[in-house]
């Protein structure tokens, strides 16, 4: 097997190959505003580096966010215009899932919090539990200024951006030898892991139908907001002054 | 592969998702997939709104192409796609997916300007482009006039717009006459009952010193504040608004001015091919009107069908094909969408 693994939701621009034990190649630049820039010289990036040639992926695995949406929808329509092109099945995990997980293979146990960088002062955040077995989210992923989330979530300790941007309010803590390591962005060899994880465990994982018109149910992008839109002022600004 | 390049095309600058596939000059398939609906609401797009909308469209609308045309992918022999100008996160929708499409199939990528774009599309409508050809593009982002010897590399802007682009003065002018968006057709419509000299409405930088300084710019703003002034006058004095007379009055101030300055170009310049391009292209009196001018001055007038003239995915494809065929060498894998992308920038 070789599983794609794509995420653009954080500030790194992340692409992995999964050989269904082990990583075999990994590419991971960090430039949060040219996502596009990055991700496709990334894809050719580990072919080459692992020798692999683009017909012989099996799988592509996205992270569907939450992250800002412009660098995140790069992502996800890269990995569904892959998938459709070698006709390989595309499957979708929640980023957040990810960066827990990456906090689990790098050996953290209990609670943790997963707070990233939403723009606008606000971040997405999701709780979870890591036991021996695995990770395990506890509740929604909510978008919301860091201070509002709930009292016994802000005191967790935290992986993501999120406590990098507002200490004063999120009072974990960052494991230690979390900064300047891959805890603060999305690394896509832990998301390719616990994609396979998941799909060996029989989990069936959200999948973009490959027949014609099926859809992209589970591959949507986690927007978690509304689209901003400025509805045409009914009234007119007079003219005549 | 046969000998003439098989190329698809991929266009996501504004709200329409379009893929299209030529061989060579001749057009196989333009699948489009629009939200102008969901923007009409708001009475123009929305770039959150368009950028979710080309997300959710671009595969399906690639792979409605391949069938419609009964073409394999792994059977292209180049990927095009629109690198600006136009909405930063529309424009990276379609540029992701062009990526993504040259690397799992082993493809060369070409990033083109959408303006040139738009001036390319008439050849698979009416054949190879006269060089040097003169271009008027007008649409709801853009009016520029572009003086071009070589589509493929060489396009020179004369002049463009200074303020409104001719269809955003359509578009509003539509809704001070409470029409809706898009308003360039139902003003189009309106105007054939109304009389196009009922009202004097202002040329923008026709005559003296602005026509000196502006030879070949634009300017619709002051337009369309007559025309929102003179309806207001109007209904304060409780009158009622002749709105096929106001519509045919604006649009003939728009398409006198295009039209003389196309033609002065084509003048100064010694060109006597003139292409007109872009969602206003569409309009009856436009047409009707350069035609008879260019009739007038003996040159030659090439418009292409409605369909080519609105944004699509053709007019990409057959930019690329163009490239392909003059042996340019494809863009870096690590093209940038370039939303403020000049139009004398024709590869990115
Ligand atoms: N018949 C017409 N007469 C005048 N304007 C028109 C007509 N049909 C379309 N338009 C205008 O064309 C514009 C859309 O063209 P398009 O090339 O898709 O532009 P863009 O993508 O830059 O908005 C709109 O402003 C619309 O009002
Ligand atoms: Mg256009």
């Amino acid at each position: 097997m070789h599983l794609l693994a794509i995420d653009t939701s954080t500030s790194a621009i992340t692409v992995a190959l999964f050989d269904g034990s082990r990583v075999t190649a990994e590419s991971t630049t960090l430039d949060p505003r040219a996502h596009a820039e990055h991700l496709a010289p990334g894809i050719r990036d580990v072919l080459d580096q692992a020798g692999v040639e683009p017909g012989e992926v099996t799988g592509v695995v996205v992270g569907i966010g939450p992250g800002p949406f412009t660098g995140l929808r790069v992502g996800i329509v890269t990995a569904r215009t892959f998938g459709f092109a070698l006709g390989v099945p595309v499957r979708g995990l929640c980023s957040h899932e990810a960066l827990a997980h990456q906090a689990w293979l790098a050996g953290r146990r209990g609670g943790l919090l997963v707070a990233t960088d939403a723009r606008r002062k606000e971040v997405y955040a999701a709780e979870f539990t890591l036991t021996s077995t695995g990770s395990e989210r506890v509740g929604d992923v909510l978008v919301s200024r860091s201070t509002d989330l709930p009292e016994h979530w802000r005191v967790l300790p935290t992986v993501g951006r999120g406590p990098l941007l507002y200490p004063d309010s999120l009072l974990g803590g960052i494991p230690s030898g979390v900064v300047g390591s891959e805890l603060l962005d999305v690394s896509a060899g832990a998301l390719g892991d616990l994609a396979a994880r998941r799909w060996s465990a029989g989990e069936a994982l959200p999948t973009a139908a490959l027949e014609p018109g099926g859809g992209f149910d589970g591959l949507e992008p986690l927007y978690l907001r509304r689209p901003d839109t400025q509805p045409a002022p009914p009234s007119r600004k007079s003219t005549l002054g | 592969m046969a000998d003439e390049p098989l190329v698809l095309g991929i266009e996501t600058s504004c709200d329409e998702t379009g893929v299209g596939i030529v061989r060579g000059e001749r057009l196989l398939v333009d699948a489009i997939a629009s939200s102008v609906d969901q923007h009409a609401r708001f009475g123009g797009v929305v770039p959150e709104v368009a950028s979710r909308a080309h997300l959710e469209a671009m595969v399906p609308t690639i792979e409605r192409a391949c069938r419609d045309a009964g073409v394999a992918l792994r059977d292209v022999d180049a990927i095009a796609v629109t690198a600006g100008p136009g909405l930063a996160g529309a424009l990276l929708v379609g540029v992701g997916a062009a990526k993504a499409l040259a690397v799992a199939l082993g493809k060369p990528l070409y990033g083109v300007n959408h303006l040139a774009s738009h001036v390319a599309v008439d050849i698979v409508e009416h054949g190879p482009l006269p060089e040097p050809a003169m271009a008027m593009l007008v649409s709801g982002g853009h009016s520029s006039l572009l003086l071009v010897p070589d589509v493929t590399h060489d396009v020179r802007s004369l002049g463009a717009t200074m303020d409104d682009a001719a269809g955003e003065a359509f578009d509003k002018v539509a809704r001070v006459l409470g029409l809706p968006f898009p308003g360039g057709p139902h003003i189009d419509r309106a105007a054939r009952e109304g009389n196009r000299i009922a009202i004097d409405f202002p040329r923008g930088f026709t005559s003296g010193r602005d026509l000196e300084r502006h030879r070949f710019d634009f300017s619709f703003s002051g337009l369309k504040t007559a025309v929102a002034r003179w309806v207001e006058t109007r209904q304060r004095a409780g009158e009622a608004i002749p709105v096929a007379d106001v519509a045919a009055s604006f649009q003939e101030a728009v398409v006198d001015v295009l039209t003389r300055k196309a033609l002065l170009a084509c003048k100064e310049h010694e060109v006597d091919h003139l292409l007109i391009g872009g969602g206003v292209a569409a309009n009856s009196r436009l047409r009707a009107l350069a035609q008879e001018r260019c009739d007038k001055a003996g040159v030659v007038l090439r418009v292409p069908r409605p369909e080519l003239c609105t944004d699509n995915g053709a007019m990409v494809a057959t930019l690329g094909a163009q490239m392909v065929l003059k042996g340019r060498a494809p863009s870096d894998l690590g093209l940038p969408a370039d939303s403020s992308m000049p139009v004398t920038l024709v590869q990115a």
